[in-house]
């Protein structure tokens, strides 16, 4: 990428006020370049590009259809299998209550996973409040689908299976081309998640086995509010519409389209198919350069595999250190914690629990993300803050202490409370 | 969550830090909480002859409102007698720290500490009475 595009925003951490940034799999910042090809569409060319008679309309239209063509390039889609939506959210619904309920007929049993994106767990639970079974398959210890018991879990009734791209907590991998074949020859339809996988992995729906895949624009330095659900063609899959009114995106997704929003997620994906290779590179060699240093710490454990797996994201427990307390030791850096201390009542990631990892060590992960503003200078005051923080806390943790002289705490009778 | 002034005093400057002698007949003990539900606090306190807080110590695996709870009634425990001690209510605590609702537990567990160790001071000199 060129040299001359810097983070789009303050980055004074000693203010305590802008922490540096490593939470880009929450979201990334609108590319500066994005950004630019947006503003006129807002203001200049605001014409609706449903608008036939004029050239308002024609000039708005142009751009959507660039945009179409270039999110489907990116993926290795035909631009007529792009359907524009307001996001990954309603991607993911679209294409599982679309094609559950067209294809009702055909079963009415789901297979998805627990490490699954709650906007893929939760439209299928409302499918089973509508008559619908479904298998919540849990991953292996290291984060991956385990074929042969995708395929086990596999009915005469089974309509429909989603499976994510890349895990937004864990960053893994899933082998989408084997799970899509399996899919394939037991005429399932399938459909993915890849919200967390553009910009990051090679997609190519020419050849994967793939029927509905969803993409967001925000996760790939494009703005937030926009996405896309690619709808295979050949051979052809129907959904269900899920937002009646005009007709718009060939009946599957009614309302006016939000031509400066496409327009961004269009360039933010040419962005990322002419530089994601390059950019890979440098964000991987940055997150091995955390990792070995954040290794340096005793009881750190990587959550997750480290092989399949993108290079921007570390997710990491740090042992016999509390979960919220390290979240208000780590204030100088933007990240996400696998612990949701909002309520009264602690609840780990569910993500971190359905690969079998304790309690405790769910509540002490931090999940860093790297993206294109990642600076070494960003990663080396990362390293240095995480050290010098669990130093702190486990110098005041009892836990700690008791590891320290030996003691078995997995033995220990705690008094209840 | 916002935590107050105090909290964050304490969980950034947290008083007391550390262990006493627990093989010292003068030393008490109270380790309560467990690991799974998100805090264990760990409280000793020394006592003299006329039964008098000569110095208290902790370590605490918890939120900062734990650590802050734990840190205060250090503070708070030297130089009072075991039964003044003993007398210290969490509501106390969760006033002076302006604990929110949900962090009411983090001041029950301190309370619970400040039970458990001078209950294991009395129950030492109990065993040194009849030696």
């Amino acid at each position: 990428m060129s040299a001359s595009i810097e983070m789009p925003v303050v980055k004074d951490f000693e203010d305590g006020l802008h922490p540096i940034y490593l939470d880009y799999s929450a979201t990334t910042p609108v590319d500066p370049r994005v950004a630019a090809k947006m503003i006129p569409y807002l203001t200049e060319h605001f014409g609706n590009p449903a608008s036939r008679s004029h050239p308002y309309g024609w000039t708005a239209e142009k751009a959507v259809e660039n945009a179409r063509e270039e999110v489907a390039k990116l993926v290795g889609a035909d631009p007529r299998e792009i359907v524009w939506t307001s996001g990954a959210t309603e991607s993911n619904n679209l294409a599982i209550k679309g094609a559950a309920n067209f294809y009702s007929g055909k079963g009415k049993h789901i297979i998805t996973i627990t490490t699954e994106h709650k906007a893929v767990i939760d439209p299928v639970r409302e499918l089973e409040r509508q008559g619908f079974t479904a298998t919540y398959l849990d991953p292996e210890p290291n984060g991956l689908v385990d074929l042969e018991k995708f395929k086990a879990a596999i009915r005469p009734d089974t309509v429909l299976a989603s499976v994510m791209f890349v895990n937004n907590e864990i960053g893994v991998i899933q082998d989408i081309t084997a799970i899509g074949n399996i899919c394939r020859e037991n005429g399932v339809i399938f459909h993915v998640d890849a919200a967390q996988a553009t910009g990051k992995v090679h997609i190519d729906l020419e050849k994967l086995p793939v029927d509905l895949m969803s993409f967001s624009a925000h996760k790939t330095y494009g703005p937030k509010g926009v996405g896309a659900l690619y709808v295979r063609r050949k051979p052809r899959i129907r959904i269900e519409a899920q937002m009646h009114g005009g007709g718009h995106e060939r009946g599957m997704r009614s309302g006016t389209l939000a031509t400066h929003q496409i327009v961004g997620m269009g360039e933010a994906f040419r962005i990322a198919r002419e530089e994601m290779d390059e950019e890979n590179i440098r964000i991987r060699r940055l997150r091995d350069k955390l990792l070995h240093g954040l290794q340096s710490i005793e009881e750190v454990y990587v959550n997750g595999d480290l092989e399949h797996r993108v290079p921007h994201n570390l997710n990491i427990s740090f042992n016999y250190v509390e979960g919220e307390s390290l979240i208000m030791a780590v204030k100088g850096i933007a990240v996400s914690s696998g612990s949701a201390c909002t309520s009264a009542s602690l609840e780990p990631s569910y993500v971190l629990r359905a690969l079998g990892r304790s309690d405790e060590l769910a509540h002490s992960s931090i999940r860093f993300s790297i993206g294109r503003f990642t600076t070494d200078e960003d990663v080396e005051y990362t390293i240095k803050l995480m050290k010098s923080k669990i130093d702190k806390l486990r110098e005041l943790s009892p836990l700690w202490e008791m590891f320290k002289d030996g003691i078995d705490l997995s033995k220990v009778q705690w008094a209840s409370h | 969550m916002a935590y107050s002034d105090k909290v964050l005093d304490h969980y950034e400057n947290p008083r007391n830090v550390g262990t006493l002698d627990k093989n010292d007949p003068n030393v008490g003990t109270g380790m309560v909480g467990a690991p799974a539900c998100g805090d264990v606090m760990k409280l000793m306190i020394k006592v003299n002859d006329s039964g008098i807080i000569e110095d208290a110590k902790f370590k605490t695996y918890g939120c900062g409102s734990a650590i802050a709870s734990s840190s205060l009634v250090t503070e708070w425990l030297k130089g009072r007698t075991i039964d003044e001690a003993y007398a210290i209510k969490n509501s106390e605590i969760a006033e002076e720290l302006a604990l929110p609702p949900v962090k009411i537990h983090c001041s029950v567990l301190a309370e619970d500490a400040i039970k458990a160790a001078v209950a294991d001071i009395k129950a030492k000199q109990a065993a040194k009475v009849e030696a």
